[in-house]
């Protein structure tokens, strides 16, 4: 892989991945400084961010708007709580499991990757055909994907519980594992925006016709970034599950889906500095609303904002923010390093 | 037979509902290549409106919520859609589903997430008897609204001056300034004509279901929505053609399908979804490629 613009100094060149880090860095040492609410809340955040970072690999890069992340979260989700479930505790909940899973009990860390690449082979696997599409038809044929995937796990009871909750995951996401992958995932998708994949994918979401002239095997680009972007996405799937020791699947539908995209755009779509503003930006704004709606109490004076708030909120500063810049908050832009440029 | 008779009749019936909703998505897709999530909203404040409206006589009751949708839509495309005319279509899209979420949980907030049971036209609810076939009313009542509505459409495209500077907007807006077509207008009114869809779906959809909730729109909105895309994107009868297929599609998977895989039918639409699209991906009834030139 070779890289552009590889002159001028290590640091300099990975200054936008390396500041986004630090922004996360900075945030964690407030969370420790803080509570264990606080901690709690901003794993929560991190946790999106991957999941946005993820969405961005694929969405940024090739500019097609998929739905279809969500199910690559679903089934890596489920792989992760088939394998690393206690034993016992599986016979009792799913014992028409497949027997093989039914007695098997694996370390979190090596569940987690094995779920996530189990999603991104899916992707590819998927990725095959659906990728000749373009523009909107690429975006309803995710779609169609996500409604697949949601109604097998959500009807396929003795496997998933079907529409119930699925308990008993171990919770053993905190502060510090979501920082280090959110941290990696930022790298990650840094070094592929950067890589001749990266370009030769922005290439083509710029002017196909174009970009099929340069020789550049479109198909192959996007299935590229769709799988890579699959892993992201699905270890954040599977961090969310183990962050609450639960699985809805509805956790995994809708509300996730269009909230991780409006994220992103509300970021702005083009950069990787906005798909990680974006999602501390919303959950802020979540988390606050959420706390009016809980009760304040000023001295002897209490309020309580009405339920339904929050999302009535959220939407309301979504729009206001995509009407009046709507490129996103960072419109495009990387942060860039701060001092005189040495070149 | 009999049974082939009702499924057939069901299936139209289904298809007609989608129709007029894909309809009302793909007016303005032609137009601004925008995909108007919050259609779906509209419809959902079609059906309140109703409920507010309802001690009125039934004619009055009618006209005023269509009225209400349609200020609704004109006045969500002023301040939402008028800003980002020119922004890509992703972000258009992501600010539909904002102002659908945001028009959603206002009802949540106002009136509260629990459904509604909503008694409207009882009489629609009876059967009709024809020679041996019992057909219940409503489903008549709704083919034939789609008809004529379809037909007065139609109509209003093809032979009236403000028609056909409506398709040639859709067909190629920049061209269509160019030669005289007045955007702004030609965009409103298409709102306000998609707005009167979405009063008729609710109208339709509430008496059929008899329930109304905040979310009552989503479902709709996204059966119209892949219509649209899969009837051919920008052509109005490939949206009402995309519609009555997939009704007829839903209704037959869920006759078709054998008992124990009944509850996955969403997979197979789904699934045949995707087929017909790796097949057509410039949409089943459209006639050449639409492929931008260079």
């Amino acid at each position: 892989m070779s890289f552009r613009n590889f002159r001028s100094g290590t640091l300099y060149f990975f200054w936008p991945a390396i500041s986004l880090s630090v922004i996360l860095i900075l945030i964690s040492i407030i969370g420790i400084l803080c509570s264990v609410t606080m901690q709690r809340f901003i794993s929560d955040a991190f946790i999106k961010v991957i999941i946005v970072v993820g969405l961005y690999i694929f969405i940024g890069n090739s500019g097609i708007i998929s739905f279809g992340h969500a199910s690559f979260m679903t089934i890596a989700a489920y792989m992760s709580a088939w394998l690393t479930m206690p034993v016992a505790f599986k016979k009792l909940i799913l014992p028409l499991l497949w027997p093989f899973f039914l007695n098997l009990q694996m370390n979190h860390y090596i569940g987690l990757i094995i779920a996530a690449i189990i999603a991104s082979i899916f992707a590819f696997v998927v990725g095959i055909p659906l990728m000749r599409l373009s523009g909107l038809a690429a975006s309803i044929a995710t779609f169609a994907l996500l409604s697949i995937v949601y109604t097998i796990y959500g009807n396929w009871d003795s496997k998933t519980y079907g529409q119930g909750t699925l308990v008993g995951l171990d919770i053993y996401v905190n502060l510090s594992l979501t920082l280090l992958i959110a941290i990696g995932a930022i790298i990650f998708a840094f070094i592929y925006q950067e890589s001749r994949w990266g370009v030769a994918l922005r290439a083509s979401r710029e002017d196909e016709v174009a970009a099929k002239a340069c020789g550049i095997s479109i198909v192959s680009q996007r299935i590229i970034a769709f799988v890579l972007s699959a892993f992201i996405v699905s270890i954040g799937g599977v961090l969310r599950g183990h962050f609450l020791g639960t699985l809805w699947i509805n956790d995994y539908y809708l509300d996730l889906t269009f909230l991780s995209i409006a994220m992103l755009v509300v970021g702005g779509i083009h950069s990787l500095a906005g798909a990680v503003l974006g999602p501390l930006i919303i959950s802020s704004l979540l988390e606050l609303l959420r706390l009016l709606e809980v009760g304040m109490t000023f001295g002897s004076f209490s309020f309580r904002a009405p339920s339904g708030l929050r999302e009535t909120g959220v939407a309301f500063v979504m729009l206001l923010i995509l009407i009046f810049r709507p490129s996103g908050i960072m419109g495009g832009n990387e942060i860039s390093w701060p001092f005189k440029s040495r070149s | 037979m009999s049974i082939l008779f009702q499924y057939i009749l069901d299936a139209i019936s289904v298809g007609s509902l989608y129709a007029l909703a894909a309809l009302g998505i793909g007016l303005i897709f032609g137009i601004m290549r925008l995909i108007n999530f919050a259609h779906g909203e509209f419809i959902m404040v079609g059906g309140y409106s109703l409920l507010m409206l309802s001690s009125l006589w039934s004619p009055f009751m009618i006209i005023g919520s269509c009225f209400i949708v349609i200020i609704l839509a004109i006045f969500a495309e002023k301040f939402a859609f008028k800003p980002i005319r020119t922004a890509d279509p992703a972000t258009m899209l992501v600010t539909s589903v904002a102002l659908s979420f945001f028009i959603q949980n206002l009802f949540v907030m106002i009136v509260g997430a629990r459904p509604k049971g909503i008694n409207i036209f009882p009489r629609l609810m009876k059967h009709v008897s024809f020679a041996e076939y019992r057909i219940p009313g409503l489903h008549i009542v709704t083919i034939a609204v789609t008809c004529i509505l379809l037909i007065i459409l139609a109509f209003f495209l093809k032979r009236t001056n403000f028609g056909i500077q409506m398709r040639a907007a859709a067909e190629d807006f920049e061209t269509a300034r160019y030669l005289g077509v007045r955007a702004n207008l030609v965009i409103s009114v298409s709102f306000a004509l998609s707005g009167l869809l979405a009063a008729i779906v609710a109208i339709l959809s509430v008496a059929q279901t008899g329930t109304l909730s905040p979310r009552m729109g989503v479902q709709l909105v996204i059966i119209a929505f892949i219509s649209t895309i899969i009837g051919g994107m920008g052509s109005l009868s490939g949206a009402v053609l995309g519609g009555f297929f997939v009704g007829i599609l839903i209704v037959t998977l869920q006759v078709v399908l054998p008992e124990e895989i009944r509850a996955f039918w969403k997979a197979f639409v789904f699934g045949i979804i995707i087929l017909v699209l790796l097949m057509r991906p410039q949409g089943l009834f459209r006639i050449g490629a639409k492929e931008e030139r260079v």
